[in-house]
């Protein structure tokens, strides 16, 4: 099996990328794309994290596996989308008053 | 296993290529629209890696979600906030500051992961420990609805979706 | 295969990767190369037959050969690519309609040991995949620099999105009940077929697979007498060719789907046999259960008028959601209540008493399954009741409020003289 640390490497890579294409782009839409690399790779983290150290409490006689770590992935999956959701209709509201979809243009605090 | 190891090393570098390849290209990417395309093949790499890890219901989710719905979701807003059709100014004035940023927040981290893997009792193991058998998918379920687990945050994240839906709808209607 | 190859000194796992792959191949291309040669005819006499008139009978005895002079047009017409269109994603949005399409049939048993891929969550799997179809139909409308087109994209799109929530709520009713999400477990956990204990959540199932489709009646996603052809106007050639190849394909896909998941798949007398008979049996079974239900689809389509956009999404949010949600809701109650016994059927079948011999003819997981589906389709007919009375107490209001409208309005006398008539234009 790989080990751990190169599915945490992969994750940490995948992250930083994210960071840096949401601090480094214009447009509001490529920073809610870069926002969601970001929740891949905690996705990633958390997933590795469960297969690799959940104890399998004697998986012989069928008492479960604890499923924390896929369970909070599926939270993160959760608020993901519902962020993604309430952020595109933020960005197009933005755009039917303003025109505009690049993030640095709302630096106003009246609108 | 030798002979098994240089199978799921090749595997895995695959998918690791994919996913981090298809991640530079989104944020590098001037045409917005084609960023989101290798979004859309970043997140498949994902789902691959979720399969390596013995969690193919997440994987499927994972298209299912972010591959079928949001990255939809996305190009829909991209193409209704389309002023021109040519190419604009891709970055920022302060897109050095985010590189720097990154690049250290990588270091960092990757100087962690590799304290953490040495000394005589590391906290990152190398073998998995659970052996699991194929019944996953049950045991995920029965965590979501057991009221000792999981079952208070299932129906909290169920209300936060319905307060999304209803969020987003009257954000982007038209005023009237 | 497995064997074979580790015998030849390959590497177990790249063995296993390889058999696997050549298989989930060989089930993926079935669907497609099989069905669209004999399908295609298949099609298009019924439709003649429908309309009263004779269909294609010119090339090949009986019209057999139509297929490939249609093949032959396609791939002949010149590839235009319209001046301004984004060039990849022109060229990759027909791979990825069909591909979506096609990666169904890896999931799809045909026989009990016929599968291409046996997934712990293959239900689930093929939802996701058929998602990509879903994109492969916005980025055709987006990269053909054509405002048409982009409107029938999007158009498309919604309904598309709108009819999956109803099909993948209605899938969860036969995953309740088999209480697995492997293809192969839904179809051996049927001891009796799901469409006569749950008619209504194959219904739906039915109808949301329509609208994913686009087949009638809800075939304004390609519209081809209204929009100009919708989506795909600015395809000529091959890749119109593949879209017209995924949605027919993709039509009869659901039709198996279908059959699989509340008709039995390849379930049937005989099927059980080990070896080439029985596979040979369930492939016969789950295939004339496809037709059957195929045909039910052509009948449908060719028969009932187009829905508008609207009547559409009205249909799907306000009738075929709550319907299957509250479906959904008393099957898990009742399945939940009702689970059947099969360890003490099987002790009653073994004993030698004349109740144990009649279970024994009928097999003692039918005997068990039983309560629980007639109880299901008693639950069923009384969720049908209470739509039928909603449904014909809002028939009974529009209907008294059309004739109080036409009360209150002076009737139009076309050939009184004026005189007697309010001045139009008041």
């Amino acid at each position: 099996m790989v080990p751990l640390t190169a599915f945490l490497i992969v994750a940490a890579l995948l992250f930083c990328i994210g960071l840096y294409g949401a601090l480094a782009r214009r447009n509001a839409v490529s920073i809610l794309m870069s926002v969601e690399l970001m929740l891949n790779a905690v996705n990633l983290n958390l997933v590795a994290f469960w297969r690799f150290n959940t104890p399998a409490q004697d998986v012989g006689s069928g008492l479960p596996i604890g499923m924390s770590g896929q369970v909070f992935a599926v939270f993160v999956f959760v608020v993901a989308a519902a962020e993604a959701a309430v952020g595109l209709a933020l960005i197009i509201a933005m755009y039917r008053s303003r025109q505009t979809v690049i993030a640095e243009s709302a630096d106003t605090l009246k609108f | 296993m030798q002979t098994v190891d240089w199978v799921q090393w090749l595997a895995f570098g695959i998918l690791t290529l994919l996913t981090i390849g298809s991640a530079l290209a989104v944020v590098i990417d001037r045409n917005i629209f084609h960023s989101a395309l290798w979004l859309l093949v970043s997140l498949f790499g994902v789902a691959g890696l979720f399969v390596m890890l013995s969690a193919p219901f997440l994987a499927a989710v994972q298209v299912l979600v972010y591959m079928g719905a949001i990255v939809i979701l996305i190009i829909f807003a991209i193409m209704l906030t389309r002023r021109l059709m040519g190419l604009t100014e891709a970055l920022n004035t302060q897109w050095w500051v985010g590189g720097i940023t990154a690049i250290v927040t990588f270091l960092v981290i990757a100087f962690v992961l590799f304290q953490a893997g040495q000394g005589a009792n590391p906290i990152l193991v190398r073998e998995p420990i659970a052996a699991l058998n194929g019944r996953g998918v049950e045991e995920l379920g029965k965590a979501l609805v057991d009221p000792a687990q999981y079952a208070l945050p299932f129906e909290l994240a169920s209300v936060l979706l319905t307060a999304a839906l209803i969020g987003s709808i009257v954000i982007a209607r038209e005023d009237q | 295969m497995i064997e074979a190859l580790v015998n030849l000194g390959w590497n177990p796992h790249i063995a296993t990767f390889v058999a696997l792959l050549l298989g989930v191949v060989a089930c993926a291309s079935f669907g497609l190369i099989w069905f669209t040669v004999i399908g295609l005819w298949l099609v298009r006499k019924v439709a003649a037959r429908v309309q009263d008139r004779m269909g294609p009978n010119r090339v090949g005895p009986f019209g057999l050969f139509q297929v490939f002079a249609d093949l032959g047009k396609m791939i002949t017409k010149e590839d235009i690519t319209p001046q301004g269109a984004d060039k990849p994603i022109f060229n990759i949005a027909p791979l990825l309609a069909i591909a979506a399409v096609v990666l169904i049939w890896a999931v799809m048993p045909f026989a009990k040991t016929l599968i291409g891929a046996d997934l712990s969550v293959g239900a689930l799997y093929f939802i996701s995949v058929a998602s990509l179809g879903t994109l492969g139909v916005l980025l055709a409308g987006w990269s053909s620099n054509n405002k048409y087109a982009l409107i029938g994209a999007l158009r498309a799109v919604a309904a598309l999105v709108s009819y999956e929530v109803p099909m993948v709520i209605s899938i969860l009713v036969p995953v309740l009940l088999a209480g697995t999400m492997s293809m192969n477990g839904i179809v051996e956990a049927q001891h009796i077929f799901y469409i006569f204990a749950v008619p209504l959540s194959a219904f739906v199932f039915f109808t949301s697979n329509l609208g994913e489709t686009g087949r009638a009646p809800f075939d304004v996603i390609e519209a081809e007498s209204e929009l100009v052809a919708g989506y795909n106007i600015e395809y000529t050639g091959i890749k119109f060719g593949m879209f017209q190849a995924a949605e027919f394909v993709h039509s009869f896909t659901s039709c198996a789907l279908m059959a699989v998941l509340f008709v039995g798949g390849w379930r049937g007398p005989g099927a059980e046999l080990p070896g080439l008979a029985g596979a040979l049996f369930g492939f016969i079974y789950f295939f004339s259960k496809s037709m059957v239900i195929y045909m039910l689809l052509l009948w449908i389509g060719n028969t009932v008028p187009r829905l508008r956009i609207d009547q559409m999404m009205a249909f799907n949010w306000k009738f075929l959601v709550p319907l299957q949600l509250v479906n959904l809701l008393a099957v898990a109650f009742v399945a939940k209540i009702l689970q059947p016994n099969y360890e003490a059927v099987r002790a009653t079948a073994e004993s030698g008493s004349t109740l144990g011999n009649i279970y024994r003819v009928f097999g003692p997981e039918f005997i068990a399954d039983l309560p629980r589906a007639i109880a299901l389709l008693i639950v069923n007919v009384i969720i049908l009741g209470g739509v039928g009375l909603m449904i014909r107490n809002s028939i009974r209001k529009e209907r008294a409020s059309v004739e109080a409208n036409r009360a209150a309005r002076p009737p139009y006398l076309g050939r009184r003289t004026p005189v007697e008539q309010p001045a139009v234009g008041d």
